[in-house]
């Protein structure tokens, strides 16, 4: 990916800019709404770009995604209610339990492709749902409360504001940076080759199923992550952060910013996100607007809002 | 054994209910390779149409012909107006595209109908329990449901098998281009399978309103089992649906119902009791996952292009 001068490169750019500066801008005007909800967005932006991973460059059309902001959210609501506060041990057991499930579901969804493959995972986030409805211990349906965020020590305070924000912001950054690498390494571009030809793939000696089951797994714990950023940022973790309409919203995030894109989903994540916020603001209506807006989003807008900017070197 | 017969019932009518939404799905997705999450909306609008129709005429029968009708028409007109651009495309565009419909028909009805959910009161000859055998008493309601699903599914057998549109129907699952190119006017036969869809859905919903609330939302959960249903059944196959729906309500209903008590032989009673209703919705997510791993297209696919 050459890093020339285009208008998708100039709106990542600005966009990076405005998202780290955003501290700034609310502590200047004192609106500490505005990063209450950008922290939410940089967390959704994360998912969506750990979903993008594997949608937009493996092919995979995951709808299940949703899955695992349950399980890493999970992770750290249990320890915390067990009384283990600690995020050195709740983080790896969000990202290691993420990994689990993705290597699980991964390896027997693989075997199928197309609309099967995008009913299976909704089938094994659905099976993730009703499993933290049952939970009756940490609080089935009605979902938990989280009384304190991970503790890390003096490293970082995760209930300052400014502070989690820019550890949620880190954690994207980090994120897109692990994408770009993935995306350009030997391994992305098989994983590339698979959702262009998989037949020639493999007739080039490629194992298809593990480069993409491999895939899978990084995407499940990154997407973890943002689960356990997020039960952090709501103090509170339920089966809702799981059901099959936030696997759509993820999805929504993803190709609504432009799908197979670095930037896109973030892009996407914004605004979405924003766009809810806004319209909810204005009317309690709000998906009647969204609902046609997304409509008109898939007839006249291909490729996504990244799409419309005109088209980078890939691709 | 009373309660095995009864449950037995309910499981063959839940079963039947999920085909005639599950039928609408499968013949737009085998016809028009459109994936529409849509399709639990226009089973929730059949149940609104009820509601308020009853209401409006006073008179049960007459209700519910209005609200199929007006879900035929819904049908009709969101094909003509969205999903037609739809076909095609990719399926991740019809699944963005049909989300945002499903978002616009709940708020939709919010605005109109307000938030609280609407009852349909059944008429005084449908409350009355039937003896099915001696000494086995069922709700007439749910017989009815039975019968008329049975109905429906044995005319829509004779349509597809035995009629020309229904015939037109089956060429069009198997080869699209083909049936355009012989002359057929696909965009009319789109259309009306559309239509139909929606009408099954409506009837579906209109059906079980008086038995669950009518509600916001009430489209979504049963439109995931009407996916299941397909994927096991074969995407495109109809009788792959209608075994399957069988099957599926019959397995939901049965692992409800017995499933805890089962439990309960085998765990402790507190481990029982937790997690017995877990596990018996995940059951056929759980048959689905397996009827994938062995036959990834499905137990009946529909015959190969």
């Amino acid at each position: 990916m050459t890093a020339s001068f285009n208008a998708r490169n100039a709106v990542a750019a600005l966009v990076v800019a405005g998202l780290v500066l955003l501290p700034l801008y609310s502590s200047l005007s004192g609106n500490i709404f505005i990063l209450t909800l950008f922290t939410r967005i940089v967390i959704f932006a994360l998912a969506a770009i750990s979903l993008n991973l594997i949608m937009g460059y493996g092919g995979m059309m995951s709808f299940g995604h949703a899955a695992y902001l349950g399980i890493g959210g999970y992770a750290v609501g249990i320890l915390a209610f067990e009384g283990i506060g600690s995020g050195f041990i709740q983080f790896p057991v969000a990202l290691a339990s993420s990994a689990l499930f993705a290597l699980v579901i991964g390896a027997l969804s693989l075997r199928t492709r197309g609309v099967y493959f995008i009913m299976i995972t909704l089938a094994f986030a659905q099976m993730a749902y009703y499993v933290a409805s049952g939970l009756a211990r940490y609080g089935g349906d009605d979902g938990l409360t989280i009384y304190k965020r991970s503790d890390f020590g003096g490293l970082i305070n995760l209930s300052g504001k400014v502070q989690f924000y820019y550890l949620c912001l880190f954690c994207l950054l980090g994120g897109i940076y692990l994408v770009w690498r993935i995306v350009n390494s030997r391994f992305g571009l098989v994983v590339q080759g698979l959702r262009s030809n998989e037949a020639r793939m493999q007739a080039i000696g490629f194992p298809a199923t593990r480069y993409r089951l491999v895939c899978f797994v990084i995407a499940g714990m990154m997407c973890g992550l943002s689960g356990a950023l997020n039960a952090n940022n709501t103090d509170f973790i339920s089966p809702a952060v799981m059901y099959w309409t936030r696997s759509g919203d993820l999805m929504v995030m993803v190709i609504l910013g432009g799908m197979g894109s670095l930037f896109g989903p973030v892009i996407g994540a914004i605004v979405y996100l924003l766009l809810e916020e806004f319209l909810s603001q204005l009317t309690e209506y709000w998906a009647l607007v969204m609902g046609p807006l997304l409509l008109l989003i898939v007839l006249f807008g291909r490729g996504g809002i990244m799409g419309m900017l005109g088209r980078s070197g890939r691709d | 054994m009373l309660l095995v017969v009864e449950q037995f019932l309910n499981g063959l009518q839940f079963g039947l209910l999920l085909f005639l939404l599950a039928a609408g799905l499968t013949l737009v997705f085998g016809i028009m390779d459109l994936v529409n999450l849509a399709h639990g909306s226009l089973y929730m609008m059949g149940a609104y149409f009820a509601a308020t129709f009853v209401a409006w005429t006073g008179n049960f029968l007459l209700g519910i012909v209005l609200a199929l009708g007006a879900s035929l028409l819904l049908g009709i007109v969101l094909e003509l107006v969205a999903l037609r651009h739809l076909y095609g495309r990719d399926h991740l565009d019809h699944v963005l595209a049909t989300f945002g419909l499903i978002l616009f028909f709940n708020d939709a009805v919010r605005l109109i109908w307000g938030p609280a959910g609407l009852a349909l009161p059944l008429p005084a000859w449908l409350t009355v329990p039937v003896q099915i055998v001696p000494g086995v008493f069922y709700p007439a309601y749910r017989l009815a449901i039975i019968v008329v699903a049975l109905a429906v599914a044995l005319g829509l057998y004779l349509v597809v098998m035995k009629t020309r549109v229904g015939m037109l129907i089956r060429a069009g699952a198997s080869n699209r281009e083909m049936i355009g190119a012989l002359g057929i006017n696909i965009k009319l036969l789109y259309t009306l399978v559309f239509g139909l869809g929606a009408a099954l859905a409506g009837l579906a919903g209109l059906m079980q309103a008086p038995i669950l609330t009518v509600q916001i939302g009430m489209g979504e959960n049963i439109l995931i089992l009407a996916f299941v249903i397909i994927v096991i059944g074969g995407i495109g196959s109809i009788r792959g649906a209608f075994l399957a729906a069988i099957f599926v309500g019959m397995i939901d209903t049965l692992g409800r119902a017995f499933l805890p008590d089962l439990l309960r032989k085998i765990l402790s009673s507190a481990a029982a009791s937790t997690a017995a209703p877990a596990l018996s919705s995940m059951l056929i997510y759980l048959l689905m996952a397996i009827v994938l791993v062995i036959r990834p297209e499905g137990l009946f696919p529909a015959s190969k292009r």
